[in-house]
């Protein structure tokens, strides 16, 4: 089953708080600040890698193993992601739906150190977190299902690459589809600003800020780390889907994804940056939007 | 062209899905008026590249006539009656949204089994000419303001107008601009009753508009 390229995962764990810190700074710029260096997230890690962490008395060991499986179940899902020209490193049929398990169970796993805690603000951050996703998880699903019946494939590293120009040609509407409810999922999962502020400190708007409160030191390191290979990913498969450039030279294809990273990175600190964030009670219906567009990519 | 006018009938779709799920009649109005700039865009599209005078202004007119006019009427409408949104409508968004979503399903469905004397030549345009009728029905049974029932019963005509491009490549002209001219008349006459009900009642909820003796006073 491992025949493919380490390169992928390589680019991806180096490469993942960088988009971070890329979407900060445009932020900054937006706003008239300098903002912070584009390293700082590196930094941050680091920091938090150096310092203890601290457990409360009511906790038990699923509180200890909650950021550890969320990081692991997260580097599984990013081994079977290919990137620019080069395959993943492992694929097989039908492992699309293991990417989207792998993601769910690292969430399962946040949900109940989040609820171990025994806090209330916790819990009601760990509720939403799981609302959303519920309505999240079809339009992935749907969205993946589309792109399968169009290529033919059931896995999601040669699915992604046999995505090109000229499939587009042929089922545009299609694709732009899939693209518009990916890109809302791609929001919705990581915790964007239309469903959710990732700067925001308000415990009571908060979703998945709240449930890492009582994760120090290494733990949030790796909660914080997780967070943004989990960006990456899903950054992967929409890059895959909207600039399919398959050039031969494998280096000039994995240049031409990092810059795609790079623009949906911008794009995504100029739509926080112009938008407010949706009431609590209106995410459901931009996930169901999210649904409606994959399944009528499905129909097409 | 197969993909240009597979484009402008997903954009139908959506724009179905967008009245669906808008409470501010601003965006309803302005949801409504876009797809019969869709239409007329489809109407055009449909000729295969063969154009001819009549048959790029009378697809023109009917964009005008639906895309400019017709929501200028509207927007006085809304404006004399005081209402910027619907509120509380007897279906909520989310609900209208999945009931659109099972019309869809059943569009799709229908347009498979559905028989026309000539192939139409998109396979998606029976479908997407029955969701946007669908849709309009949601509309007008759900909402409770006049003028939202209004925009709904334009969304039905906008989904028989799709539905004429079909099934007869070239109406008549003169059937064609009687009908244009039938709709802009009845939203004209819908305005103005908008206004009168709104100054009698002060308000355009029409389950409000029992007889006015049985009203406490």
């Amino acid at each position: 089953m491992i025949s493919g390229s380490v390169v992928p995962l390589i680019v991806a764990l180096a490469g993942a708080p960088l988009m971070q810190g890329v979407i900060i700074r445009t932020k900054s710029v937006i706003a008239g600040r300098t903002g912070q260096p584009l390293m700082q997230p590196y930094r941050d890690l680091w920091k938090l890698l150096h310092k203890g962490a601290v457990y409360s008395q009511t906790t038990s060991w699923i509180f200890r193993i909650g950021p550890v499986v969320g990081l692991a179940s997260l580097l599984l899902a990013l081994a079977l992601m290919p990137f620019g020209g080069f395959p993943a490193l492992s694929a097989f049929s039908g492992d699309v739906i293991l990417l989207a398990y792998l993601m769910a169970l690292g969430r399962f796993l946040t949900v109940l150190a989040a609820l171990d805690t025994g806090s209330s603000f916790e819990g009601m951050g760990a509720s939403r977190e799981v609302t959303f996703s519920a309505l999240a998880e079809p339009a992935l699903f749907l969205s993946l299902a589309a792109l399968a019946r169009e290529t033919g494939r059931i896995s999601i590293g040669p699915l992604l690459t046999a995505v090109s120009w000229s499939v587009w040609a042929h089922a545009a509407p299609m694709l732009g589809l899939t693209l518009a409810a990916l890109v809302i999922v791609f929001l919705a999962e990581n915790a964007r600003i239309p469903v959710d502020d990732p700067a925001t400190h308000l415990e009571l708007t908060m979703i998945h800020e709240v449930m890492v409160l009582d994760h120090g030191g290494p733990d949030f390191a790796m909660i914080q780390y997780g967070a943004t290979l989990k960006m990456w990913l899903f950054a992967t498969i929409i890059v895959a889907v909207a600039a399919p450039w398959h050039s031969g030279n494998r280096w000039i294809d994995t240049a031409i994804g990092l810059a795609g990273m790079l623009i949906l990175a911008i794009a995504t600190g100029v739509i926080e940056s112009s938008m407010a964030r949706l009431r609590l009670l209106r995410v459901p219906q931009l996930l169901l939007v999210a649904i409606v567009l994959s399944a009528l990519a499905v129909a097409l | 062209m197969s993909q240009l006018i597979n484009s402008v009938l997903v954009l139908l779709v959506l724009t179905g899905f967008m009245l669906l799920g808008s409470s501010r009649l601003a965006a309803c109005i302005r949801v409504v008026a876009f797809q019969g700039v869709l239409l007329g865009l489809l109407a055009i599209l449909m000729q295969h590249g063969e154009l001819t005078v009549t048959g790029v202004l009378l697809p023109l007119s009917t964009a005008v006539v639906k895309g400019l006019l017709l929501p200028w009427l509207l927007f006085r409408a809304m404006r004399e009656a005081e209402t910027v949104r619907e509120i509380e409508p007897l279906i909520g968004y989310n609900l209208s949204i999945i009931a659109g979503s099972a019309a869809l399903v059943i569009a799709l469905w229908l347009g498979q089994r559905l028989r026309l004397p000539t192939e139409p030549p998109s396979s998606l345009l029976v479908p997407a000419a029955l969701f946007t009728g669908l849709t309009a029905m949601i509309v007008i049974v759900s909402r409770r303001k006049a003028l939202t029932q209004v925009l709904g019963y334009l969304a039905l005509e906008n989904s028989i107008y799709a539905f004429g491009t079909a099934i007869a490549l070239r109406l008549p002209v003169l059937v064609e601009l009687g009908i244009l001219l039938d709709v802009f008349v009845g939203v004209f006459v819908m305005g103005i009753a908008i206004f009168h009900i709104s100054r009698e009642f002060e308000h355009i909820d029409t389950d409000k508009f029992a007889a006015p003796t049985n009203q406490p006073r």
